[in-house]
């Protein structure tokens, strides 16, 4: 046991802090007992009773600092007490914490006057309530959580068209409001053309396209997937619509969803009827008759959407490069291909490029599965197991059950990729990478190695693995966009220029001998 | 122009809710994003979740708001002034020879902590209802004795708050709603019966304060037509350095200030009132138990109005928290827990050797004073962690889960913000935030008292009870 005292004359602290000092000094490597203190009696009294009282100690009065360190060996006592002497002179380098934090929504939106909207994202469970507040708050609300039930979807909807707000979702990954991205979305210009969603990549890739055309975006609005559903009845899309409509700065209007109920594609078509500017309509596999009769312009895919609305938005058509798809290319590939490779394998993130991708195949070919086919005969009986042709959405709730979104994290993607790879019926493996904010920050790169390892065990076993890739993004988003796309073609995987061509390759490929477009 | 035109035309100013990565991205735009520190409310607990969902309710709600809005102001406007003081058996409501009143929710004999029985024991001892502490220990066990929560009777108790008849007692009149508010007097800092110590120089201060602190303080205050208007000099305490709750030395000279004239003018001999100065100067507790009065005062005007979610009191009993609401008229206590205090300690002591929170103190904190101004007391900062930025961070949290702020007491430092008034447990659920309660520590053992002081919290059990049953009651 080794003792050290000192006694700092006239050296005053307070007495909390000398608690903390205290309290401090005890956890120093090597201290059996420390204690710090003023020489008070009470103090005094202390050592004492722990038996450390000096004739020092006892010498010293209420204005000294006594210091008493305890350590097991002699050797450690200097060391510790100079470690004590730093806690005395250390002083309080925090950093300030000045930034005001807020726990709910209602003293947030006490505490930001100028707050007008909330991106909601927490687990469905509690995602109604925090949305409910939100609308209270007269914010606008983005809903990207999911689980949340048709019920709970209707009644914030209702409110939020009361009040005038929007209110957009639940399951609603993508909007750009007064040009600023929220959640998955990409960096395009300021324009004329406002759209309304009920797709988050489908918006994303007609956002892109009217960019990559000169185009520019007023807002993206989305809707949420079910908006157009006969229980919600299309109460955002057709309230997006009306407010587009309004808008000074929107000349034209682009709808993207899939194919609305028979009652809610009547209210939509209505309301577009009484718009006062052209709206082009994107539904997916969708009635091109009924949309002309109410004065919409149809648009058949995401490309000639983009196409037709950056055409009426007043841009020249002699300037825009159409990005025609390429004829000869398709028939090198078909050369590179045996009889028995026969097959489209589509692995996407994006949920609306995929079923883009899915609704040309089914143009022409037949036996075209998917985790997201309408029709039950064509849905996989198994996911994990491809059937002939086959089109996944890894974005589905199947895949995402308890995992980020696949824009997000690329893993289970990746495997299904090599095992896809492997097999010897297939002609073409198309995927898309999505760029943009909230996306993964190298969706090319994390998929480069595992389809450089594909294309090398292809060689090997004497066959030609083709895959086409496709990146969603604008030259004004990070990761740059050039870089993505340099990767893949550097690895020896075709390039889509778009989500449209990307299907179309893919189809016209593995239609041989047939006529192709 | 519609709202949301009116969106189109102008910069989003984000709320962002659950993924960070969101604000982030928005920041990077150049647009106004702020993240909150959500946290699932009811800890994520279906119960929980679906008692706030029932009492949500539109109708309800809209009950729960307007009781909230009538507590708080009851509470704000509040003018808790001290008329006198007096033995307990004269003024506190309920008060016997043979009661013992202590602090927290009601507790039997057999239950207490050490420090606690420790006191109680003291108390017979000095009431005369027992020899010695040994056939104390008898007669408290014999149910000869009445034991009740001093909140039962308009009282606060500091610590183990043991309270008996003949103890010299605050007496605060609330001047606005006319109600009185009771508690006794600062034994000062040493081996303390509210510490739960009993030994002979415990009992002879009390026979002192008794026979001589008390008469004479009770003299002087009836030379004091007017009163000492607590609300007004704690607001000045707090705007000295003071939180009123582990920091009173602006508080206490103050309040000795005040009452030196009337002392000077008693006709007790001088060295009977330069012993009084005295033991006010032993410690700058003297003013402790006065806040501790003045808070309740003001809380208890608060009470008992229909369905409201304001909290009105915390209190421990060194084995359990308890919590009322006003919406809960009378006695109706939801308890869970007492919990460990963290904080430095004096030197000497390790956190084993602790005794858990007790005491009526935290009656501060339920009035916004203590740990919720713990921006008045930068020099206690080390209590709560060491900075003062810390020390800002609890007064703004707690505007979290309360219901307004009191514009009569304020924060300098943070512009002169009204402290955090009126807990409403719908908040404490929601965001998770506990009370912030600054408190002394206790040696768990009797008779040893305080070790130490820092930082604690109610048990989130005491408000889930709260809520359950008022969604029952109510709904």
């Amino acid at each position: 046991m080794s003792i050290k005292v000192v006694i700092k004359r006239n050296t005053y602290f307070d007495s909390v802090s000398l608690m903390s000092l205290s309290t401090k000094a005890n956890q120093i490597e090597g201290v059996e007992q420390a204690i710090i203190g003023m020489g008070t009696e009470m103090n005094k009294g202390v050592i004492r009773n722990v038996g450390l009282m000096t004739p020092e100690v006892e010498e010293a009065t209420a204005g000294d600092l006594m210091i008493i360190v305890k350590t097991a060996n002699a050797d450690q006592t200097e060391s510790a007490y100079l470690a004590v002497e730093e806690l005395l002179t250390n002083k309080n380098t925090a950093q300030a914490k000045s930034d005001i934090k807020y726990a709910t929504i209602d003293s947030a939106a006490q505490g930001i006057p100028d707050a007008n909207f909330a991106v909601i994202s927490v687990n469905g469970a509690f995602a109604v309530r925090e949305a409910r507040k939100a609308l209270e708050n007269d914010l606008h609300v983005m809903l990207f959580s999911d689980n949340v039930s048709v019920e709970d979807e209707v009644e914030l909807k209702t409110f939020a068209h009361e009040k005038g707000l929007l209110m957009m979702g639940p399951d609603c990954g993508t909007a750009i409001i007064g040009n600023t991205g929220l959640c998955f979305a990409n960096a395009v210009r300021k324009g004329n053309i406002g759209i309304v969603a009920a797709s988050g990549t489908g918006s994303q890739e007609v956002s892109v396209r009217v960019h990559d055309f000169g185009g520019g975006i007023t807002q993206l609005i989305g809707t949420g997937g079910r908006d157009l559903s006969k229980e919600v009845g299309g109460i955002m899309m057709l309230d997006g619509i009306k407010a587009l409509d309004a808008d000074e700065a929107t000349k034209v209007i682009v709808l993207v969803s899939k194919p609305p109920e028979a009652s809610v594609e009547k209210k939509v078509l209505a309301q577009i009827k009484e718009c006062s500017k052209p709206v082009v309509v994107y539904f997916i596999g969708g009635n091109e008759e009924a949309v002309v009769a109410a004065g919409g312009q149809f648009a058949k895919t995401s490309k000639e959407a983009a196409l037709k609305a950056v055409l009426l938005a007043g841009i020249d058509e002699a300037g825009i490069n159409k990005r025609a798809l390429n004829l000869p290319l398709i028939e090198e590939v078909r050369a590179k291909l045996s009889p028995e490779q026969k097959y489209i394998r589509g692995l996407f993130c994006g949920g609306t490029l995929c079923d883009e991708s899915m609704y040309i195949a089914m143009e022409k070919l037949d036996n075209v599965y998917s985790n997201i086919q309408k029709n039950p005969d064509f849905l996989l009986k198994d996911i994990n197991v491809s059937q002939e042709h086959t089109f996944i959405d890894f974005g589905d709730d199947d895949f995402t059950n308890g995992k980020p979104h696949p824009m997000i994290d690329p893993s289970s993607r990746i495997e299904r990729f090599l095992q896809e790879a492997k097999d010897p019926s297939v002609g073409v493996i198309v995927m898309d990478f999505v760029l943009g904010f909230g996306s993964h920050e190298d969706p090319v790169g994390v998929m480069l190695p595992a389809m450089i390892e594909a294309k090398q065990l292809a060689e090997k076993e004497g066959r030609h693995l083709e895959i086409i890739g496709y990146v969603l993004g604008t030259d004004l988003d990070t990761p740059r966009l050039e870089d993505q796309v340099k990767k893949l073609i550097d690895a020896g995987v075709t390039h889509a220029s778009s989500s449209t061509n990307a299907g179309l390759l893919a189809r016209e490929i593995v239609l041989k001998g047939e006529n192709h477009e | 122009m519609s709202k949301i035109n009116e969106l189109f035309t102008s910069k989003v100013n984000v709320i962002n809710v659950g993924i960070e990565l969101f604000k982030d991205d928005i920041l990077a735009q150049n647009a106004t994003a702020t993240h909150l520190e959500w946290s699932p409310p009811g800890g994520g607990k279906p119960e929980i979740i679906a008692a706030l969902n029932k009492i949500d309710k539109a109708e309800l709600a809209e009950k729960i708001e307007a009781a909230n809005r009538l507590a708080v102001e009851k509470i704000v406007n509040s003018q808790p002034v001290l008329i006198g003081f007096d033995q307990a058996i004269n003024v506190v409501p309920g008060m016997t020879k043979k009661t013992i009143l202590h602090a927290g929710p009601p507790i039997t004999w057999e239950n207490m902590n050490g420090p606690m029985q420790g006191a109680v024991m003291g108390a017979l001892v000095f009431e005369g209802l027992a020899k010695d502490l040994e056939e104390a220990a008898k007669v408290a066990a014999s149910g000869e004795i009445t034991f009740s929560p001093c909140h039962e009777h308009n009282a606060v108790g500091s610590m183990a708050g043991v309270t008996s008849a003949s103890m010299f007692v605050h007496i605060v009149e609330n001047k606005t709603y006319g109600n009185r508010a009771f508690t006794n007097l600062s034994e000062q800092m040493a081996k303390v019966l509210r510490m739960g110590a009993n030994d002979d120089s415990v009992i002879d201060r009390l026979v002192w304060m008794r026979d001589v602190l008390g008469p004479i303080l009770r003299d002087a205050m009836k030379l004091n037509k007017d009163g000492i208007d607590l609300r007004l000099m704690l607001a000045q305490a707090l705007h000295m350095g003071d939180e009123c709750h582990n920091r009173n030395n602006a508080g206490t000279s103050l309040f000795i200030q005040a009452l030196t004239p009337y002392i000077l003018e008693t006709d007790y001999p001088v060295e009977q009132k330069r012993a009084v100065f005295d033991f006010v100067a032993s410690s700058e507790y003297f003013s402790g138990p006065t806040w501790m009065a003045c808070c309740k005062c003001a809380l208890d005007a608060g009470h008992g109005i229909e369905h409201s979610t304001v909290v009105t009191t915390m209190a421990r009993n060194g084995v359990e928290f308890g919590v009322r609401i006003s919406g809960m008229a009378g006695n109706t206590w939801f308890t869970g827990p007492a919990q460990q205090v963290i904080g430095p300690m004096f030197a000497g002591y390790k956190p084993e050797d602790s005794g858990l929170d007790i005491g009526d103190s935290a009656i501060t904190e339920t009035y916004g004073i203590g740990g919720f101004a713990m921006a008045t007391a930068p020099a206690i900062v080390a209590l709560v962690g060491g900075t003062v930025d810390e020390a800002i961070g609890y007064s703004r949290q707690m505007k979290e889960i309360t219901t307004t702020e009191n514009q009569n007491i304020t924060i300098p430092l943070l512009n002169f913000m009204g402290i955090a008034t009126g807990i409403d447990i719908r908040k404490v659920i929601q965001t998770g935030i506990l009370p912030i309660i600054n408190t002394a520590i206790a040696h768990k053992e009797a008779g040893i008292g305080m070790i130490g002081a820092g930082i604690t919290h109610p048990p989130m059990e005491a408000f889930e009870k709260a809520l359950i049953t008022i969604s029952e009651k109510w709904a």
